[in-house]
């Protein structure tokens, strides 16, 4: 393993473990969001940019998205 | 259970799991050392025998088409399953106020979405040339309209996606997937199996007929998203109408 796979490894269990822990539900929609950014540059170092290209949208737009509307609809109750 | 036995079991249990995965990735194969017999196959003979460059487009429109079929239906399923569950006929509109948003968010915004408008069209028509494909220019296309929604508002996002013209746009792309399928099997082969001309490797008419498949997962996966997402932003905007007591 080349230390610039070991490193992105790294940020992305990191980053999972942030995404855990957060309690906040907006911070973590944004937490997830950044979090999938991580596994974008994850699938990129392991030379796979068609997943990375599929992961941005889904993993860092999509959801996050979906999750905000959730949370705001919750809170206009 | 008290908190300390809770965890130490945590503690006791975490600890077996961390040693059993380290042990499973020590003993991973190095990366670019793919023990398996089919990638290395594709690998050498995709190119030749499909005129694609994109041995991923190839493998998912072609080697297992079948099982992108399935995949599609799977979205189309479960966006079909939102709609049912948020389209509500019996609904008012909530006057929703225009936000005021700063004049630089709205033009990065604006231009932005052109952008990505284009950089998911160039990503689905290349999607067998290189890395990209039906799905990747899909989501990005959809992402383009999210963009719209951000820059602007949920008027502007609206009227680029009306719900009758997302809902054809979206089951003519499934539709269309397994009518290719279809076509092969008038032809005399096994569904989806690939038929038309091959044309020149790394040219835009290549690939048989991945390129038709290519742009009916387009269709089906970006109408699904923009679907997806029209639905929870009317939920956002639209409020059941108050029960008369």
């Amino acid at each position: 393993m080349i230390p610039l796979q070991a490193a992105i490894i790294g940020l992305v269990a990191a980053g999972a473990l942030a995404v855990v822990l957060t309690r906040d539900l907006v911070r973590l929609t944004m937490a997830s969001s950044l979090y999938a950014l991580l596994l974008v540059v994850l699938f990129l170092v392991f030379q796979a940019p068609d997943v990375a290209l599929s992961e941005l949208v889904v993993g860092a737009v999509g959801f996050p998205l979906v999750i905000v509307v959730a949370v705001v609809l919750e809170r206009g109750k | 259970m008290s908190r300390g036995v809770r965890s130490g079991l945590f503690l006791v249990s975490a600890a077996g799991l961390t040693a059993l995965l380290l042990w499973a990735v020590a003993d991973l194969p190095d990366f670019g050392h793919y023990r398996g017999p089919y990638g290395k196959v594709l690998n050498s003979v995709a190119v030749g025998e499909r005129h694609t460059t994109n041995v991923v487009a190839a493998v998912v429109f072609d080697y297992r088409g079948v099982d992108t079929m399935g995949e599609e239906f799977i979205l189309f399923a479960s966006v079909m399953g939102v709609a049912l569950l948020l389209r509500n006929p019996h609904r008012e509109r909530r006057q929703v106020p225009v936000r005021i948003q700063s004049d630089a968010v709205r033009l990065a915004g604006i231009g932005f979405a052109a952008g990505l408008l284009v950089l998911g069209l160039y990503v689905v028509a290349h999607g067998y040339l290189t890395p990209g494909g039906g799905f990747q220019g899909g989501v990005v296309l959809a992402s383009a309209f999210v963009l719209v929604y951000l820059a602007g508002d949920y008027h502007a996002y609206r009227s680029m996606s009306p719900t009758p013209a997302i809902d054809v746009l979206g089951a003519t792309g499934a539709g269309g997937y397994t009518v290719v399928g279809i076509v092969s099997l008038l032809l005399g082969s096994a569904f989806l199996h690939n038929f038309g001309p091959l044309g020149t490797t790394g040219k835009l008419a290549s690939g048989g007929s991945i390129p038709f498949l290519n742009v009916a997962s387009a269709l089906e996966v970006s109408a699904a998203f923009v679907l997806l997402f029209s639905e929870f932003l009317d939920e956002l905007v639209v409020r059941p109408k108050a029960r008369s007591e």
